[in-house]
This record gives C-alpha cells, structure tokens and sequence, in this order.
C-alpha cells in the first residue's frame, strides 16, 4: 500500500483509442494494491474496468494538454489505456505509483501471494494434485526396460534448472549422466521429453555441448548412444539444433557450440533457423505497434506485419514441429533437441512437436499437462520472459506466446482436431503474465520449491479445468478421424493468419459479430436436454401406459418447459453499431455499454485486499473494458455529435 | 461453323492427369465441340469435364516424345495433361486454344446445353421487374416504373422498366439521360422501408469543363428528398480523378447547382487496375518458394485486400448515410456500371436482410448487375491466367463476392447461403452451361434471345437438392442492419477462391460436416422430442381418471 501516492483520482476520461473522435468516458480511477479501477461516472449502470497492476506492462506519461494529461497504460495482455487526468501532478503521482506496483521487486509482492479466493485449504491443496509429472510418463508407457526414472538430480544438484524427477535411457549410468551435464551449459544434459509407445522413439531434450572448436566429451557420446540404443529400430538419431547456423558457429567461439557429427556415431544434426529471443521480442513488439495503429490502411497493416517477421517466426517453430514430428511418428527416429540453453526454442519446438504426435495434448487436460512438462518442469524461465518482477529487460521474450500462436495456427487448420477452443489459449496466455496463480511464478522447479508456491498460492489448471464448459470446441469429437494421430498441417506461408483474437484482443469491434462456436455451444446444450427431455417423455409414456392398463391414478407432473429457444447471440446490440467508416466523415454519438467481457482474471474476492469494499460486490467486474467494442452510433435515442454534420460538409 | 473443323484429334488414349492434391489419372481424353473430357478407363468414376470457356490459357511442355500441357482455368485451377505423342498433344493444344477464344457469344454452350433435370420454375421468370415493384409499391406510392426505355433507346445499358420518382415524365427523364454518361439518368436502386430513405444510382454527369448544367438533372434528384432534407452523393472516384474527367466531358455535381446534397469522394479503382490487382494475387499464391516474407509482401502487393477494404468502407458509409444519417443518397463513378453497383449492392446486403437470403441475393444479383447493365461479357472474358492483353477485362463482380464473403464471415448466422453460394457465382460469371451471364446489357441479352434459347443458372439453383447445398446451417433470420469492421485485421484472403486449389480443403469441409451434424441432430431430436410430447398429451386426455376434476 505504500507505493501508492493517490488512491484516487476524479474526473478521469478514458478514451477509446481506435477511434479518438468518439466521445470518451469520463469516471473516477481508483488505485488498490492489486489492480487500477476505472468507474464510470455514469447515471445508470456502472461500468468498471478493472486492470491488475501485474499486468501492466509499461505506463507513458505524455505532455499534458488542455483537455488533460494523458496517460497510457499498455497491459501484458495486449490491453490498452488510454486515460487523460485532468492535472498534470495528479497524473504524475499515478505514473510514479502504478510504475512502482506493475514493478515489483520481490516474488513475495506479486499477486499469486494475496489471491485469496474463497476456498479451503484442503481444496487449495487438491488444486495442485492436479497435475501428476509421473501420470503423463506412465501414459506414455514408462519407465519400461528402455528408459528409467533418475533420481540423479533429486536436489538439483546436477542441474539447477532441471526438475527434480527426470526420465534417461535405462544404460545411462550416472557418471555418464553426470559426464554429459558438464559438457552441457547450465549441467542441462540429454533427457527425455516425449517417447512414442508404437515405435520407441523418442524426443529428448537438452542445452547446446560445450564443444567449442574441438573439444570432446566420452560421457555426452556416450548418452547419445543410450538415447540411440533406446530405440532398438533404428540405427541412427536426429540431433536437431533450432538456431540459425550462424549463432551457433558464433558459439563455438565461447567455447560452446554444436555436436560435431563426426564423434557422435550414427546421428545426423540439422539447424531449424528459429531466431533468439532478443530477435523475437523484437518482433512482437514491431507488431504490436501495427495492431496500435490508429485506422491504419491495409498496406500499412501487411507491411508491418511483413516488417515485424512475427508470422515468419511463427512458421519457423512449426516447421521444426513437423520435422520433429515426422522424424518420430513416420520414419521411427529419436531426436535430440537443443538450442542454446535449452529453455526457450527447445520448448517451443518439443512441444508443438508434441501436439503434433500426440492427441492427447489436443485435449484440455493435455495441454496443461504439455505445459506443465515441456515449460514449467523444464525450467522455462517465466519470471524472467514474461517480466514478473523488477529487472532485465532484454530478458522478457514472448517465447510462451508463440507456443500457444503456434497452436493457434494449428487449430485454424484443423478445427475438428482440438478439444479446447481459442479461448482456452488466451486464457492460459492471460494468465501466465497476471501472477495470479503459482503455477508460472519464478525461473524454475527449485525456484518454485523455495518459494513454496504449492503451499501459498493457487494453481491455474484447477481453476481451469472447473471452468472448462467455456473453452471447450464443440466441433471436437475424441473419435473424429482428424484428430487420430499425427497431424500434418501444411506449412505454405498463407497458412498462417494474424492472431487478432490475442493480439487486438480487446478492440471487440474488429471480431466476428456472431460467433460460431457459441452458437454451437448453445446447440449442443439444447441437444443435451432434448435427450434428457426425450428420456423423460418416453418413461412417463411407458408409465402412463401401465397406469392406464391398471387403472392407477397419476397426478400430472408440470410438463417440461419447451427447448430453450438460444438467442442468436448476446451481442445483437453490436451487430447493429456501425464503426468509423468515414475517417471522421460522419459521427455519431456512442452507444450503451455492452455486458462484460468474459471475466478471465478474476477481480479480488475479498473486500479488505481491494482497499475499497465496494467493488468486491459489484456484478460486472472485469478485466477488460467492456465497452470499448461500441465505438460507434448508436442507439436511435442517442444525440448527435455537434459537429458531425459539419465534418460532412467542409470535406465534400 | 462446324466445331469439328475446329478439332484436329478428337481423341487421345493413354493420358494422365494430374490435379493438385488428388491422385493422377489415367484415361482417354476426348474433345468435343464444348469440352474437354477425360475419362478413366477402369471404371468411369473418375472423370474430368471442362468447359472449353473455363480454360484460361494453355502452356505446352515437351520431353522427349511426351508432351504435356498445362491447362490454366478462369476458376484459377491449373491442371497438366500428358499426352503421348507430339502431334497428338500439338493438336490438342491448338484445336483447345481455338475453342477456348470464341468470339461470337452464340457459339457460347449455354446456347446448346439442354437442362437434365425438370425445371420447376423457370430462373427467367423469377425477379421479373413487374414483381420487384410491387414490393416497392407496398412501401410507398412515391415512384413508378418507368417504361421510357422499353426498346433500349434512351439508356442502353439499363432495362426496359425502370423505378423514378412519381411525378417525373417520360419526357424529363430522356432529357436528363442526355446529361448523364451513357444515358444513365439517376435510378432507384434501394428503398429504406424503415425511415423511407433510398438510395439512387447513375452514371456521372457530363458537366465538361465549362460546366454545363441541366435543370431537369436537379429536379429528378431532388424529387427523392424529403423537404428539407439534404442528401448524400457518393462519388466512387477520388476527387482528381473526376476533376479529370470534366476534360473528357465527364464531371461532377456542383456545390452551386445541388445545394441540397452533399457530395463525398471515395477511391475504388476500376479496369485494368483491378485485373493486374487479380493476376498479381494469384502468382502470389501459387508461388512455391514457402517464404513467409516474400508471400506478404506478395499479398500486400497486389492490393487485392486494399480494394476490398475500400469498396466495403464506400458501401457502409452509403449504408450509414441512409440508415443512420437518415438521408437519401445518389452513388455514382464514371460510367455507373461497375464501382457503382459494388457499392450499392453491397449497401443492401448491409441494410435489407432480404438480401442476405438465397433468393433474396439471387433478385440483388439480378437488380443491381444483370438488369442495371454490369458488362459481365466484357469483365469476365478472362482471368488471371490469360496471356492475351487485358482490354475491357476486371474482377469487379468477384470483388463483390469476396466482400459478401468478409460480411458473412464477420455474421456468420446473418446469411441464408453459404460460401459455396459465392463460389459457385464466381465460376459461373466466367464460364457457365447457363445463360445467365451472358452478355453485358439487358439489351444484348434481349438481342441474343436468351430467355428462349437458354437456361438460367437460377432454375439450377433454386431446386431443392442444391439450396440444400447451398444453405448456411447456421442461418437465423436477424432483421437488423449489421455493420461489418472493415479494419485490415478484419479483412481475410478469401482462402475458398484464392487458395482453393493450393491447399487440401478436407480439414475445412469436414469441419463444416461436423457443424451441420451438430445442427442436423438437435433439429431430429426436437422433432422426436415434440411427437412424444403430442402423444404424451394425448395419453393423458385419454385418461378416464384424469378427466376426472
């Protein structure tokens, strides 16, 4: 609470960025220790945006103005806000407090530590069984005679960054194990990621050798010949290194590098040209300046979207999927993944290679177990990509985000194949950089130990998986001939598409106005009562029937409502705004808020952590702002913008 | 003209045929005065039949003594046939160019196609102006049907019938087509039934550069305002290029002699811009290089997805003036016959959800481009394949497709069709066994006797087993306006003409099956679900006990 210099502010405008003619709207911003309030001042329903300072990813103060001092609020969530404070000092006190609470300095400040949602321990404590790491090895039918779970890093000895429980060949001893993880960076040496039942093969994982020019080392040749011995089919292994050739011929020079092929027998190495992760956050950023542009034209959209190299990127990490993929489901080969440290591109990669092999992680339950594998176990630094605390910018990379892009893609290609939905993605997406659960907290399994998350906080996957009705894919069947087996999306460039759905995710008006899925949802849901309705009628048939035949008496039971007739959709008001067609041509005047948008970080439960009790009761707390999608006319009561006529007619 | 003379090898055995993404075939290929066949010799399941009008162009490739060649299609498909032998493929491949190029539109198929299936009701008959009208008339006595063009003399481009405001004459109309290019004096295109605002449509007026002025012009449009009111007129040219057309005695309404409207210039580009804009989207789709950049900047290039966006931003901003401003608009450009319509029709589909059902879309088509003179003949003479020089060629009528297409995919439960409705519109406008695209005015097709000699695409369409087809599952009936986003991430490459034949569509579809099982399932069930309610009813009145108070 300290860090805050002004609870409170009144007379603040938020204004609608895409469309800064509208009219914007006025209200009083609130600081609490977890989130920004923003409420509408207006007579009638109160609106509220709720933006929790975890997510705030940077604050610009502008110069101020006559009609204020504007400041913007850019979230990890691809939100924006603009806001305009009526004096220069007010907004300057909010600047310096909302840098300090979107800034934490210690894990203890983050949100995941206060969250106190209304449950009791014992329950908080299930929500963490949720995910078994030996569950999903013993699906994949380990450990057999092949491969064995090593107790070698049990107290993270071997490697820091490593989990605790690790799968290696069964041949691999531990002097071997040991050996491998001092020729490798950071101790990550060769261990198992996914190992395929049918054929044996497998996907291993570890960070780049410490080869350097010439140097060699018996123990990490010897692992590799376990890993390729485990596969008793094949006479040979892929090593697959995902950076461009040229970083890692510039490794060599620090005395890292690549695996010569001429000392490992029997393996053929291949680079995957997917760029680090400074290129990448880069890239994102350069396109996300494109997705801010205010009604930009589409030469100025596809350009920049060509200039950022995002989809470029993008179609990189699958490439490197499939090829993965193939290797291990068409031609019965292991691969050996690494990039540098093994923590970013090697999860990318393994993962969408998993998604490709494997339908279970095309399930909602298996997407949280990849997850929880293949980034949080393996020590994807989250803290550090995603900027949880205070500190090195040119460590925050979007790695995570393009994983989920990645499946994005694939889901758009093949819609019948995922069991989850695109919502199902942003959420986790929202929730990875909120804090408001442990599960993402720290740079590794030991990090997260130490900080006893799993006895503080409260974990995603519950949360989720409670709530999967919402981010389920009706078209998904579980028998459905596309999602059998490997998947083999095409890799052309036109098949990858700009994200709006995470990117513009809170400019409503650019989405489909209706939307498919929930009209299917709606369907299904009435399908399921039809059946439960037909059930019904039949046995009060057959009753009735032997009541008659018996004489019996039988007092009518109210019959069953008619089917829920669905609406066509809840958005009806915003099928019927027109946006900004005109470039200021014609205004008119905005329109009643819509309802909120879906709630997917919740707001604090309890009234005492929010500083301000009234807004642990308000209905429509949200995250997003709800609103923003009505930029335009309007209702046939609104009044007219003053001018708007007037624009008409000195243009023409 | 004997086709026959046309055809030098009527028949080839042993030719393969490759298409993408569906295995080769083997078989006899035959050429007849229309099509070219292959039929597969195994059994007769695999076949190719190809209008000889689709072929867009033709390429030849020799190795050794076989010969392939590459037929290119105005439905963007490309296909390879090997044929053995030189002459043979030789030949094929003249006597296919020959009967490709045809220049005479009654040598065209549609003129020997006999239907195989029983016409219930004849597609000539059905969006007869007459019937058109007394819908209008049930709306408002304001205008009538004007018969001054009845033998094509006052506006060649434009029907024998007509809808202008009531109380201007015959004889002030003829005097305004003078003013107006191509004798296309102002017309309704649109009735607003919810505030009785419309929308009018013309060609531009032949101001010149001294400003010439026409009296009878001003008071026919100004016959559609409401006292005062003020109206818009939608200029579908940027403001220096109609500047430049008064120097070709083209032009634009003034401030000074139409102070009541309000004129706002909007840019679509028209003719050879667009048909360079085709062909450049297509190469960029059909290169093979897999670089992401290259592909982007491709796209980008071709401003395909520019034009869309503009043509969609004029339609919502007449669509907004009308529903919105409450004010009656006039849109025109040049000549009135191409951006024009775009816009208009599209500011339909936007404000009448009429027009978003299948039938109520055919009567659009009909309206806003059959009847109101879309030189289809000329613009859709070639594709994006052809080698030939471009002379009158360009996509207007598919880019108002893939504008419906942008619309219905931002509602996708607004609209009674689906994108196969718009697919199939956009082959048929290029090659057909139909009549109904042929020609370029109603005039022409008058000319060509049409209605007697051929059969339209719409007694095709409108039977039952293809409105099946044709019909979005998810369709609910939504009286609303609805307004489309047209921000560039709104906007998507229409993958189901443009990348049709690069990419297997077998995902896709079997997604949409699964959507209309979905909804085929709920509907059985409802059904069983009301019968046993019926009888359950019925048990219970039956019931002596329960009759019983």
């Amino acid at each position: 609470m300290e860090h805050i210099r002004l609870p409170k502010v009144e007379n603040v405008k938020l204004l609608d960025k895409v469309s800064p003619r509208r009219r914007s709207r006025v209200g009083v911003l609130y600081l609490t220790a977890t989130h920004s309030i923003f409420v509408e001042s207006e007579v009638g329903g109160r609106n509220e945006t709720w933006v929790l300072h975890s997510l705030v990813c940077s604050v610009e103060k502008q110069a101020s103005t006559e009609s204020g001092c504007p400041l913007i609020v850019r979230c990890k969530n691809f939100q924006v806000l603009h806001f305009s404070i009526p004096r220069d000092p007010d907004c300057h006190d909010v600047y310096l407090s909302l840098q300090r609470l979107s800034q934490p300095e210690r894990y203890e400040e983050l949100y995941c530590f206060s969250y106190q949602p209304n449950a009791e321990e014992d329950v908080r404590r299930q929500e963490w069984a949720f995910f078994d790491f030996k569950a999903d090895y013993s699906r994949m039918g380990l450990p057999n005679a092949q491969w064995k779970l090593s107790p070698i890093n049990q107290n993270y000895k071997v490697s820091n960054s490593y989990p605790s429980d690790l799968f290696v060949p069964e041949s691999a001893t531990p002097p071997v194990i040991v050996g491998s993880s001092k020729f490798r960076s950071r101790g990550r040496f060769p261990a198992l990621s996914y190992y395929c039942k049918k054929n044996h093969a497998a996907i291993c994982r570890s960070s780049q050798p410490l080869s350097g020019f010439s140097a060699r080392c018996l123990e990490d040749e010897q692992m590799l010949e376990a890993i390729l011995r485990s596969n008793p089919r094949s006479d040979f292994m892929y090593v697959v290194d995902t950076r461009p050739k040229l970083n890692a011929i510039a490794n060599r020079a620090a005395g890292k590098g690549y695996e010569n092929e001429d000392n490992y027998s029997n393996i053929k190495f291949q680079f995957m040209s997917i760029e680090n992760i400074h290129v990448m956050r880069n890239s994102q950023q350069k396109m996300l300046e494109v997705c801010e542009l205010r009604s930009p034209s589409m030469s100025d959209f596809l350009e920049g979207l060509e200039s950022s190299g995002w989809l470029r990127h993008i179609k990189a990490i699958v490439d490197a999927g499939v090829f993965i993929a193939k290797a291990v489901a068409e031609e019965g080969v292991s691969v050996l993944v690494h990039c540098s440290d093994g923590w970013d591109r090697t999860a990318q990669v393994c993962s969408v290679a998993c998604v490709l092999l494997d339908p279970f992680y095309r399930t909602l339950k298996g997407l949280m177990v990849l997850i929880e594998k293949d980034w949080v176990s393996f020590g994807h630094k989250f803290s550090y990509r995603c900027n949880h605390l205070i500190g090195d910018p040119k460590e925050a990379s979007p790695i995570v985000d393009q994983f989920l892009e990645c499946v994005w893609q694939l889901m758009e290609q093949l819609p019948c194949a995922f069991q989850y939905n695109e919502r199902f993605l942003i959420a986790i997406h929202s929730h990875i950089y909120s804090c408001q659960y442990g599960n993402f907290i720290g740079n590794s399994q030991r990090e997260r130990t130490e900080l006893r998350v799993q006895e503080r906080t409260h974990s995603l996957w519950s949360y989720l998986w409670t709530n999967r009705a919402d981010f389920t894919n009706p078209l998904y069947r579980p028998d459905h001939s596309q999602t059998q087996g490997l998947l083999r999306p095409s890799t052309s460039p036109y098949c990858f598409k700009f994200w709006k759905g995470l990117y513009n995710r809170f400019d409503h008006g650019m989405h489909p106005r209706q939307s498919v899925v929930d009209y299917l949802k709606a369907i299904q849901e009435e399908t399921q009562q039809l059946e439960d309705q037909l059930a019904s009628h039949k046995q009060k048939i057959s009753q009735l029937e032997q009541e008659q035949k018996w004489g019996v008496t039988w007092a009518p039971a109210a019959f069953d409502r008619s089917p829920t007739i669905w609406a066509l959709s809840t958005d009806l008001a915003l099928v019927n705004t027109p946006q900004d067609y005109t470039g200021g041509f014609i205004t008119s005047s905005p329109h009643t808020p819509k309802a909120p948008d879906h709630n997917l970080i919740s707001p604090p439960q309890d009234s005492n952590k929010t500083g301000d009790s009234i807004f642990s009761n308000g209905s429509d707390q949200e995250s997003g702002i709800a609103d923003l999608s009505c930029r335009s006319p309007l209702s046939e009561d609104s009044t007219k913008d003053p001018d708007s006529d007037e624009a008409v007619y000195s243009t023409a | 003209m004997e086709f026959a003379e046309l055809i030098k090898t009527p028949r080839v055995d042993g030719v393969v045929l490759h298409r993408p993404f569906m295995p080769t075939v083997e078989g006899t290929l035959c050429l007849t005065g229309h099509h070219l066949i292959l039929s597969s010799r195994q059994d007769n399941t695999e076949e190719l039949w190809l209008l000889h009008s689709n072929i867009d162009s033709i390429e030849k490739r020799f190795v050794g003594s076989l010969g392939s060649i590459i037929v290119k299609c105005k439905d963007l498909r490309v296909i390879q046939l090997d044929i053995p032998g030189m002459e043979e493929c030789l030949n094929i491949a003249s006597s296919v160019e020959a009967l490709s190029t045809l220049d005479s539109i009654s040598l065209m198929y549609p003129f020997f196609y006999r239907p195989m299936f029983e016409v219930k009701e004849d597609g000539w008959n059905s969006f007869l102006p007459q019937d058109t009208f007394k819908d209008l008339e049930s709306m408002t006595d304001e205008w009538r049907l004007s018969d001054v063009n009845k033998d094509f003399n006052v506006c060649p481009s434009y029907p024998p019938l007509v809808a202008v405001p009531k109380h201007i004459d015959d004889d002030l109309l003829k005097k305004v087509a003078t003013f107006r290019h191509g004798g296309r004096f102002p017309v309704l295109s649109y009735y607003h039934k919810k505030n009785g605002m419309v929308m009018m449509r013309a060609g531009q007026p032949l101001t010149g550069t001294n400003g010439r002025r026409c009296k009878e012009d001003e008071k026919l449009i100004n016959a559609t305002l409401r006292p005062g009111k003020r109206g818009y007129i939608i200029d579908t040219r940027a403001i220096n290029v109609a500047q430049q057309a008064k120097a070709r005695g083209g032009g634009f309404e003034s401030e000074g002699n139409y102070p009541q409207w309000r004129r706002i210039h909007k840019a679509i580009e028209r003719y050879n811009v667009l048909q360079e804009s085709l062909i450049k989207l297509v190469e960029a789709c059909n290169d093979q290089s897999h670089s992401m950049d290259r592909w982007l900047s491709k796209l980008e290039a071709s401003s395909w997805q520019t034009h869309i966006k503009e043509i969609l931003t004029t339609a919502c901003l007449a669509a907004q003036c009308i529903d919105r401003e409450g004010a009656s608009v006039l849109v025109h450009g040049t000549e009135g016959t191409d951006s024009t319509l775009q816009v208009t029709s599209l500011a339909q589909i936007i404000l009448d959800p009429g027009c978003r059902t299948i039938k109520g879309f055919q009567g659009l088509v009909e309206r806003e481009w059959l009847q109101a003179g879309h030189p289809f003949q000329q613009r859709c003479a070639q594709s994006a394949y052809s080698n030939n020089k471009p002379r009158q060629e360009a996509p207007v009528f598919l880019l108002f497709l893939d504008c419906v297409m942008q619309i219905l995919r931002q509602f996708p439960c607004s609209f009674e069709f689906n994108e196969a409705f718009l697919v199939l519109l956009f082959e048929h406008t290029y090659a057909s066994q139909f009549g109904t695209f042929l020609g370029s005015s109603a005039a022409e097709r008058t000319s060509l006797c049409l209605r007697e000699k051929t059969v339209s695409l719409w007694s095709w369409v409108n039977r039952p087993q293809e409105l099946e087809r044709l019909t979005n599952p998810l369709y609910e009936a939504n009286s609303l306006v609805i307004w489309p986003s047209v921000a560039p991430q709104s906007l998507l490459l229409w993958e189901g003409v443009f990348l049709r034949w690069n990419r297997s569509s077998k995902c896709l579809d079997e997604a949409y099956d699964e959507m209309v099982h979905i909804i085929e399932y709920n509907k059985e069930l409802q059904t069983k679900v009301n019968s046993l309610r019926r009888q359950l009813a019925q048990l219970e009145t039956e019931d002596p006990l329960l009759q019983t108070p």
